[in-house]
């Protein structure tokens, strides 16, 4: 059978077309970038008509995705764990709403942070929604839980997450494909009041979901995904969580585990499974990724059972992913661990491109900022958050998508004068404008600088739904035509831009500077793409 | 038959062309691979790395257990060095030898060089030099790749075809630079160890 080798992410991607989908609406997020960029590049995709497009950001995309499921076709949407904060308006409802086609939510984790600025576990949002949740421990599961998962979803009639770590997002294995199955028809909701959360709809919706709890716990214990693994020895059970379980099994000569394992892909966790495993060994350990939400479900709050082992007792770190090697200690297995490192080697942080406009709009700023004292700059999520590092020192604050703006506003309208937001103009369109609109209602005396580089540049250059109409939506806020500047952030414009800088702080209300330069990276990669365009034409 | 690889480099030195090109191979001859990448902010100039897993069972683990890895081939000498816990006890070390120096505290080139020297197996190339005499010094990656090749007990055609088959659309001439730099590095490191 002929395999594609592909990232779990693809995996994710390729299983979302030949499973049927119909329409995938995704805001770029590491570790999830390219689980949307392999269906806007598929040909098959492309020819089976599947609507892929980059949103404003995780909840249009959320909501999006419900309007497909309403006309009873399959839906996607993915994001990273922190854009779910942002859908969660829209994904905690969609439970009480329920699907009509087929709804799958992918959150992608990261913990030990590689690319994020917290490592949220994604399984406790669907827990809180009381949905159904995949996990899965390799590219493999990956592709057939989505087939799977829209099964769940459809029979169910209830959005499915499903939930990986950047692990798994970003390696790439063999994937066998299955059979491709047609996209659903058009087809309303049977029910027409399902998707209207009137109170009084919405809490027999509520009833509804509750009563159905039974039953994901039942089709997770007959789940193929949820597998108990037995042996003679009970001295010890372990529970085996996603991709936690290839750490576990890594240990042992030909994948064998001496101990019961019980290896967990759905949730909500198989009752009986569990309970079999609690009453038949002595102690158990529980392998997963993220926060110990198995391991504190297990201990219970007044925890007087059985020993139990995972991040909680210490037996693992409490934060960051594992690995073969923490999970091997944990084992109490003993093993060659390498040599010392070298004295030689030191850190080399990620920082910003040779030429990069960032670099000249935070020159600018930095001088226009020189006569007042530091500490007064909110900045964003983006590549321009590398200007808090040296040798630019320019920014202060970097919390969450659209923070700059609003941060800046309560910290001048009560008393840091000026103040000045830093944000990038996908993460402006994200969730910077109705901050804006804050501001101007207010008339707070802040400086936003929009950094303008015409795409999203951090997770690889996908379209910015800001692209050419900047001015145009500051303006609709009600930013003054006059306060509005748009500059090109090279050094041979620095004093210029510098001086129009200096002179919007000294004004007691909104003004927005865009220093618009376009990302070098995209230009390199049009123009090696330009070249292969023309290459293949001339052939 | 199994082989663990780490790829070092930084960011834009093009390691996951050298993983791309052993993963092309790899399944050529019907091996299981994992290849775990790094994506996202870290590529900006940072350092980079890459497991790359190869074997003729199944692999469980995306990540290369500490001291397990049958080789580090790395793009950067200190990048290289970076990985040594990660290095089983007779692994390989195939690494460039040109540094690329973009921090302001980068250690002396001399005692990254001593230290890769402590190793019992290494190869220390010049592959920047090497591929800028065949042409251009964007191949160093294949020279180095090329280096490593004596060490992986795989047969070398599976990599010719793979370069074939991943740079055939750019056209005949890229095609054969590569070859050539990865001609060029297999010649080198078989002489060096004779």
């Amino acid at each position: 059978m002929n395999k594609l080798p592909l990232l779990g992410d693809e995996a994710i991607a390729q299983g979302a077309i030949d499973a049927g989908i119909t329409g995938i609406y995704a805001y770029p997020g590491t570790p999830s970038t390219e689980i949307t960029e392999y269906i806007l590049k598929s040909k098959e995709a492309k020819e089976g008509k599947v609507v892929a497009s980059w949103t404003s950001n995780e909840k249009t995309a959320m909501e999006a995705t419900m309007g497909v499921s309403y006309i009873g076709k399959r839906g996607m949407t993915c994001m990273k764990h922190v854009g779910l904060n942002v859908a969660a308006d829209a994904f905690i409802n969609s439970a009480i709403t329920g699907a009509n086609g087929g709804l799958m939510v992918v959150a992608a984790d990261d913990p030990s942070m590689h690319s994020s600025q917290n490592e949220q576990d994604s399984r406790f949002f669907g827990n809180f929604a009381m949905i159904p949740i995949l996990e899965p421990s390799n590219q493999q599961e990956a592709y057939d839980m989505v087939h799977y998962g829209y099964d769940l979803s459809e029979k169910f009639e209830i959005p499915v997450m499903m939930r990986i770590t950047t692990r798994l997002a970003h390696s790439r294995a063999g994937v066998i494909r299955k059979e491709g199955r047609k996209q659903n028809e058009l087809s309303l909701p049977k029910t027409a009041s399902q998707f209207i959360l009137l109170p009084a709809n919405a809490r027999r919706r509520y009833k509804a979901l509750l009563g159905s709890q039974d039953a994901y716990v039942e089709a997770s214990e007959k789940s193929s995904f949820n597998e108990y693994f037995d042996t003679e020895d009970k001295s010890l059970g372990i529970i085996a969580c996603g991709i936690a379980h290839n750490y576990l099994i890594e240990n042992y000569p030909d994948h064998k585990v001496p101990f019961p394992v019980l290896k967990i892909g759905q949730y909500p966790l198989p009752r009986k499974l569990m309970e079999k495993m609690y009453s038949e060994c002595n102690e158990i350990l529980v392998l997963e990724e993220g926060y110990p939400l198995v391991e504190e479900s297990l201990r219970g709050y007044m925890n007087n059972g059985k020993p139990i082992h995972g991040r909680l007792d210490g037996a693992l770190p409490r934060d960051g992913e594992l690995n073969p090697t923490l999970v091997g200690k944990a084992l109490g297995l003993s093993f060659y661990e390498g040599r010392e490192p070298s004295s030689n080697v030191v850190g080399r942080p990620p920082s910003l491109c040779k030429g990069c406009p960032h670099i000249y709009s935070y020159n600018a700023l930095n001088e226009a900022l020189e006569k007042y004292a530091k500490g007064r700059v909110f900045s964003d999520i983006g590549c321009y958050t590398l200007g808090a590092l040296e040798p630019f020192d320019a920014i202060n604050t970097c919390v969450d998508m659209g923070a700059s703006i609003t941060m800046a506003k309560g910290a001048a309208d009560t008393g840091l004068v000026p103040a000045v937001a830093v944000i990038g103009d996908s993460t402006f369109t994200h969730s910077g404008m109705t901050g804006l609109l804050d501001a101007v209602i207010s008339k707070s005396p802040i400086t936003v600088m929009i950094l303008d580089n015409e795409t999203t540049a951090m997770t690889g250059g996908q379209a910015s739904n800001a692209w050419g109409k900047i001015e145009d939506i500051c303006e609709g806020l009600g930013v003054e035509k006059e306060h509005i500047h748009v500059m090109n952030p090279i050094q041979k414009y620095h004093d210029d831009n510098m001086g129009i800088i200096q002179d919007e702080l000294t004004y007691m209300g909104v003004s927005v500077i865009i220093p618009r330069r376009e990302c070098l990276q995209t230009i390199a990669s049009r123009i090696r793409s330009e070249k292969y365009i023309v290459k293949t034409a001339t052939e | 038959m199994k082989k663990d690889i780490i790829l070092a480099g930084v960011g834009g030195q093009g390691i996951l062309s050298i993983a791309a090109i052993i993963g092309t191979a790899a399944m050529g001859a019907g091996l299981y691979l994992k290849q775990a990448e790094v994506h996202g902010m870290s590529q900006r100039g940072g350092e980079v790395h890459s497991n790359l897993r190869l074997s003729d069972k199944p692999v469980a683990s995306d990540l290369i257990p500490k001291g397990y890895a049958d080789m580090i081939i790395a793009v950067e000498p200190m990048e290289a060095l970076r990985y040594v816990s990660m290095l089983g006890e007779e692994g390989w070390l195939i690494t460039n030898s040109t540094p690329y120096v973009n921090i302001p505290n980068y250690p002396e080139h001399d005692d990254i060089l001593k230290d890769i020297k402590l190793l019992p197996q290494h190869v220390i190339i010049d592959a920047d030099n090497m591929a800028k005499d065949l042409g251009n010094k964007r191949a160093a990656n294949m020279v180095i790749l090329g280096a490593a090749l004596p060490f992986l007990g795989m047969d070398v055609q599976l990599f010719h075809d793979a370069i074939s088959s991943i740079f055939g659309r750019k056209g005949e001439d890229i095609v054969k630079l590569n070859t050539d730099a990865l001609r060029a590095g297999y010649e080198f490191a078989v002489n060096a160890n004779k």
